[in-house]
């Protein structure tokens, strides 16, 4: 059992390919190696190695400040950074940014978004009806204002676009962020169903570590001074919590047969 | 005092439209301190065409793309002062083609004066407007969805970079397109008050677009007639228009949610 925060090197290149039984995992959708991303001269990532075999489920963990919006940034390139970041060829993307402000009176309608992704991504304009289902937002939503949506209702709707154009990779920056309750479980529920039937590979950051124990496949965690990258019974230690986020963390565990 | 010709009219619609389209993503984008500031470099390039005897607007051009070029820089390397630099680089900018140009010359470039539109000018005018209007029609997509965030629009697929530059392009050639109608004082305006409108009042992004396009091209060929009538600068009556516009529509904003009130209320 592993039970601390490995350092880089260590960790870098045979966590990737540990297969959780199910899914079609093995090669790897991503690899990473090297990575470092630094502004003004502060690097907030340095040389950060991994890799994401397809179908499996990356939780990016790790306090406030410790880079995880940079990383997922970084990976669409969106960033200039240091190290290599490769994509397997056929990779589509979907991503769901961190919190966005809209202003309230902003005249865009849910469905200028969602046709203007829709026709870049060669969609069919049925998947619209198909993606709002699977992101549990009504139709209703369509015509309104985005910045007249509700919290939830506007994080539903980035799922929704990030689902236009099947998706085979996701990357999902605190997707449920500002969803109720159920929603938020519906939308676990949503995305563990497309990992496991359709072999989609989810990046997420999370800061519900009870989700990402019972969801992610992997966990990496991203702080200055421990990193780690492993599975999350093994990683989800109290121990290295505490050394992770610098004060002891208590989180649920669910009780369910393993994956 | 004559009336405008109407392939005038039709270069200067032209451009209107163009102005309202471009305009609307200029307010989308938050840009509209950018689009001012960058609508007064045109002035510096006026000025030195005048004193190299080659055409004005070749001069507001060349300056006004390299304006864009100078932003689309900033832009991407410093990260919190765009903003400022933009205002301090664009005022010197209108302080130098201030000193450059002189007496009627200077009032003409900054406020704008029709005059007479050679063959030529007229049809570099429609070209020049039809590009910017096919851009806005090809990237519609990409610039909504980078409106409501870059990395959306990324992870779709669009080069956002390449986007900003050609915006920012297709900004300047609207720019300089308007300048002989507004003037370089008042050009941004005519890419900041139609889109301010039409946001008062629109739903979606094709009543956004369809509302700003007429009050920019309503506005602009209204001032054109108002200063072929009483021989003045056209630029001020275009903006005034506008701006008669703007209030137009604040009133029925008002009316509307008071009304929906009205009607929340007898319906509880």
């Amino acid at each position: 059992m592993v039970t601390r925060c490995l350092p880089p090197h260590e960790a870098a290149p045979a966590a990737p390919s540990a297969p959780q039984g199910d899914g079609p995992s093995g090669a790897a959708v991503l690899s990473v190696a090297g990575l470092t991303v630094a502004f003004d001269g502060a690097a907030v990532l340095q040389d950060l190695s991994f890799a994401v075999g397809r179908g499996s489920a990356l939780a990016i963990i790790g306090p406030n400040g410790s880079g995880k919006t940079v990383l997922l940034r970084a990976l669409i390139g969106a960033l200039p950074h240091g190290g290599v970041v490769r994509w397997a060829s056929g990779t589509r993307i979907g991503y769901v940014p961190q919190k966005l402000d809209i202003e309230r009176d902003v005249p865009l309608a849910a469905i200028d978004l969602l046709e203007a992704r829709a026709r870049l991504v060669h969609a069919p304009r049925a998947a619209i009806g198909r993606v709002l289902g699977r992101a549990g937002l009504g139709a209703d939503a369509l015509p309104r204002l985005i910045g007249t949506l509700s919290g939830g209702q506007f994080q539903r709707l980035l799922m929704a676009l990030a689902l236009l154009g099947d998706p085979n990779v996701l990357l999902l920056d605190e997707l449920t962020a500002g969803v109720d309750e159920p929603g938020q479980e519906r939308l676990n529920v949503t995305l563990d169903r497309l990992r496991r039937e359709d072999g989609v590979t989810l990046l997420l950051i999370s800061h519900d570590l009870s989700v990402v124990d019972r969801y992610a496949t992997h966990v990496l965690c991203l702080t200055k001074e421990h990193r780690g990258f492993g599975v999350p019974r093994e990683l989800l230690t109290a121990d290295l919590l505490t050394r992770a986020y610098g004060e002891p963390i208590a989180f649920f565990r669910h009780d369910q047969p393993q994956r | 005092m004559t009336s405008p010709s109407v392939s005038s009219l039709v270069v200067a619609a032209s451009m209107a439209l163009a102005a309202g389209l471009l305009g609307s993503f200029v307010l989308l984008r938050r840009m509209t301190l950018a689009a001012d500031a960058l609508s007064h470099v045109a002035l510096p390039g006026i000025g030195i065409a005048i004193l190299l005897r080659i055409h004005p607007l070749v001069g507001a051009l060349a300056a006004l793309m390299g304006g864009a070029v100078v932003i689309w820089t900033l832009e991407h390397r410093t990260r919190l002062t765009t903003d400022a630099v933009t205002g301090v680089v664009f005022a010197s900018a209108l302080a130098v083609g201030a000193l450059l140009s002189t007496g009627e010359e200077l009032i003409d470039a900054l406020f704008g004066a029709p005059g007479r539109l050679s063959a030529w000018e007229a049809i570099a005018g429609i070209a020049g407007a039809a590009v910017v209007v096919i851009f806005v029609g090809v990237a519609k997509d990409r610039l909504v969805l980078a409106v409501v965030s870059d990395d959306i629009a990324r992870s779709s697929g669009v080069n956002v970079r390449r986007l900003d530059l050609l915006y920012l392009l297709a900004l300047s050639l609207t720019v300089g397109l308007g300048l002989r109608y507004l003037g370089a004082l008042l050009m941004g305006s005519l890419l900041i008050i139609p889109p301010a409108a039409a946001r008062v009042l629109a739903r979606n992004l094709t009543q956004m677009l369809t509302l700003s396009a007429v009050v920019a091209v309503t506005s602009t060929l209204g001032g054109n007639w108002l200063a072929a009538r009483s021989g003045t600068e056209s630029g001020p009556l275009i903006v005034i228009l506008a701006g008669a516009w703007f209030l137009g529509a604040m009133t029925v904003a008002s009316v509307r949610r008071l009304t929906q009130r009205g009607a929340a209320a007898a319906r509880s």
